[in-house]
């Protein structure tokens, strides 16, 4: 077998498995080399086109499935998983590294999957992977949060497989593609397994749930694989569905209103991942060519900047011990340098001009406008605004300036500091000379101008004006302060009222088993003492007649047959 | 909470960086935290007003080359961009300031 015909991800699965066994310097250079291997092997050697074909009973998977599209999510993919490795070089746990390594294949893995089959065997094994970066945290609260985030992700796998099944018996073809929409059970199930992973609406507590408890490092990795991966399911198989423009516009707007008042600075930032996916989801439900290339531009901006706050979060929790806002503050004096990565990302992230945001979220709001959907493109500015004041400036103002704390630590690890300059400098690179992410976009040509000067004019009014606000807010003392506490979203359904109504209907059958023993009780006593009287002791039918009368009877009887018989 | 700075995550690689009579910074000061506040009012301001101006003359030559305008009629309203963006975000914080009443639980709420 050639090395061409090497499926995308295995070179980061096949790599996973040596890890354990390599030491010291030879390690980090493994750690680092597979990632960038795998790369060079998806640019330079892997074809277009569909390869290694497999026959199941008389379906065929095509475990390998090469195009545009595929391409622009296996290239971050990788350089995401390159960046992480090096965030995490310094890490002395097999488990962590290992899984990670695990995941990243099996994401990169699921992209390239020709067929449902695949697709979903990669799709679960995300899942089981991606798992133990939650649990190495190794606390009480993170087992719990990893167990729900198994239970949700799982759940996805089998909602997928069941609409596969379905999909197969109706139309016996087995291929991973557009399915035209939602329009029956199978494309219905297939729908919301994806939404599952892409954190829409009511399915997406997972993500804020489980992030912020997995470890330094492990949130890194998380942020990037499988949430993207959904997106680009979505890309892949409902491209033009109307009902994705609606559901990501909520997704844009309303995990704003969470990420404001939250403290755990780490799960502001996946309120703002819920925020920017809803900008994906938009572009693939408006369907056009350019909107499709506008929801894959982002992606690719998206990684690379969520991973670079993930990063500068990491880096502080892992000095500082904690990520709550109402902890931190003035850490700019003690970690200048991933204080100005972390302003970075921030920026990019708030789609300011000259970063990677600018370039690539205008394009889906372009084609918002031009299929002239008012409502929508206002909620998807609003939404801009707010994520530029939750991610933008909360994140780096409370963690790095705000009141002084006192807390004095150390900068990060020299091998956090360069993952989070690469990150960096790739977002304002981006920023600056978009065209080679544009030449990577799945539909050619992509001619989008981001450098217009109305373009460059009402960003800056949107943006500086909303960072005054933040200003005026917090010199009039009205902002509100950053308080240790739990919010109550939608996973309070699952974590407290479903056990509620669950022990509700636990009484509530105990009551009536309860009511249900004691009338049987009842009735058999009633049964018994009606017995009792008339078979007990005096009862009429239980009165015992002697032996001797019924000697008596019988000779009475005879005595008449005698009688009879000779008259 | 404050932090020991000999007491982090990684033993063998966090010792305080600073020593305690640290030099004071330029943003310890209030007046400089007053002037950046106000150089933000001005610069908001010359945007507005700049931006606008700016704005009217692209829009006139793109008129000039025959090209389309604003998808929507709003886009064209002055300072509305600037507007949208203050507004929506003061709107934004005092709704979830409200929001707060009414989701707020202590910490260890779900009890782990």
């Amino acid at each position: 077998m050639g090395i061409e015909q090497l499926p995308p991800g295995w070179l980061l699965i096949l790599g996973a498995l040596l890890i354990p066994l390599l030491r010291g310097r030879m390690k980090a250079i493994w750690l680092l080399a597979v990632p960038a291997a795998g790369l060079v092997h998806l640019v330079f050697f892997v074809p277009d086109g569909s390869g290694m074909v497999a026959s199941m009973f008389e379906y065929d998977l095509v475990l390998v499935r090469v195009d545009s599209l595929a391409r622009v999510w296996g290239t971050i993919f990788h350089i995401a998983a390159f960046i992480a490795a090096l965030y995490a070089l310094h890490l002395k746990d097999d488990v962590q590294q290992v899984a990670a390594f695990l995941y990243a294949g099996a994401a990169i893995g699921a992209v390239f999957a020709g067929d449902w089959i695949t697709l979903f065997v990669y799709w679960e094994l995300t899942a089981i992977t991606s798992v133990w970066l939650v649990w190495a945290s190794g606390t009480e609260r993170a087992i719990r949060a990893g167990v729900r985030y198994l239970i949700v992700q799982v759940g996805s796998g089998v909602l997928l497989l069941a609409g596969v099944i379905l999909h197969v018996r109706q139309t016996g073809s087995l291929e991973f593609t557009n399915l035209g929409g939602v329009n029956d059970a199978a494309s219905l199930l297939i729908f919301v397994a994806m939404g599952i992973k892409a954190a829409f609406p009511f399915l997406h507590n997972w993500l804020g749930d489980a992030y912020p408890e997995a470890t330094v490092t492990g949130t890194v990795w998380l942020s990037t694989f499988t949430t993207k991966l959904a997106i680009y399911g979505l890309a892949r198989a409902f491209p033009g569905e109307a009902l994705l423009i609606p559901i990501g516009a909520a997704m844009t707007a309303f995990p704003i209103f969470f990420a404001v008042i939250e403290n755990d600075l780490r799960r502001v930032l996946a309120y703002s991942t819920n925020n920017q996916l809803g900008f994906m989801v938009v572009g693939i439900g408006i369907g056009t060519a350019a909107s499709i290339n506008g929801t894959a531009a982002h992606a690719f901006a998206d990684i690379l900047f969520k991973s670079l706050l993930f990063m500068s979060m990491g880096a502080v929790l892992f000095r500082t011990g904690t990520c709550k806002a109402s902890e931190l503050g003035g850490l700019y004096k003690s970690m200048p340098w991933t204080c100005a990565f972390c302003i970075i990302g921030a920026a990019s992230i708030s789609a300011f001009p000259l970063t990677s945001g600018f370039v690539s979220k205008s394009i889906i709001l372009t084609e918002v406008s031009n299929a002239h959907f008012a409502v929508v493109w206002l909620l998807l500015l609003f939404a801009s605004a707010g994520v530029f004041h939750h991610s933008g400036i909360k994140i780096p103002y409370f963690a790095f300036f705000a009141h002084d704390s006192g807390i004095r630590v150390k900068e990060a690890p020299l091998n956090m500091l360069i993952a989070m300059g690469i990150a960096a400098a790739m977002c304002i690179g981006i920023g600056v000379f978009p065209g080679p992410l544009y030449a990577l976009l799945p539909n050619q040509p992509e001619t989008y101008v981001p450098y217009t000067l109305p373009h460059v004019v009402t960003q800056l009014q949107l943006l500086l004006w909303a960072a005054l606000a933040f200003s005026v807010l917090n010199w009039y003392r009205i902002y509100p302060p950053e308080l240790r506490s739990t919010n109550l979203d939608f996973d309070w359904v699952y974590r407290r009222a479903g056990p509620a109504v669950v022990s509700a209907c636990g009484r509530l059958i105990t009551s009536v088993q309860h009511a249900a023993v004691t009338v049987a009780q009842d009735g058999l006593v009633w049964a018994i003492e009606r017995v009792h009287r008339h078979h007990g002791p005096q009862g009429l039918l239980a009165r015992t007649s002697p032996t001797g009368s019924l000697a008596l009877w019988v000779a009475i009887l005879l005595g008449a047959v005698l009688v009879l018989y000779f008259t | 909470m404050t932090v020991d700075p000999t007491d982090s995550t990684d033993p063998n690689d966090s010792t305080a960086s600073t020593d305690q009579r640290e030099p004071p910074r330029w943003l310890d000061a209030f007046e400089n935290v007053r002037k950046v506040y106000q150089w933000l009012w001005a610069v908001c301001l010359l945007l507005l007003v700049g931006g606008e101006g700016l704005l009217r003359w692209a829009h006139h030559r793109s008129q000039q080359a025959g090209d389309t305008h604003h998808a929507f009629a709003f886009e064209s309203w002055p300072g509305f961009y600037a507007l949208f963006g203050f507004i929506g975000s003061v709107g934004l914080v005092l709704a979830a300031k409200e929001l707060r009443k009414l989701l707020m639980r202590a910490e260890d709420y779900y009890g782990d």
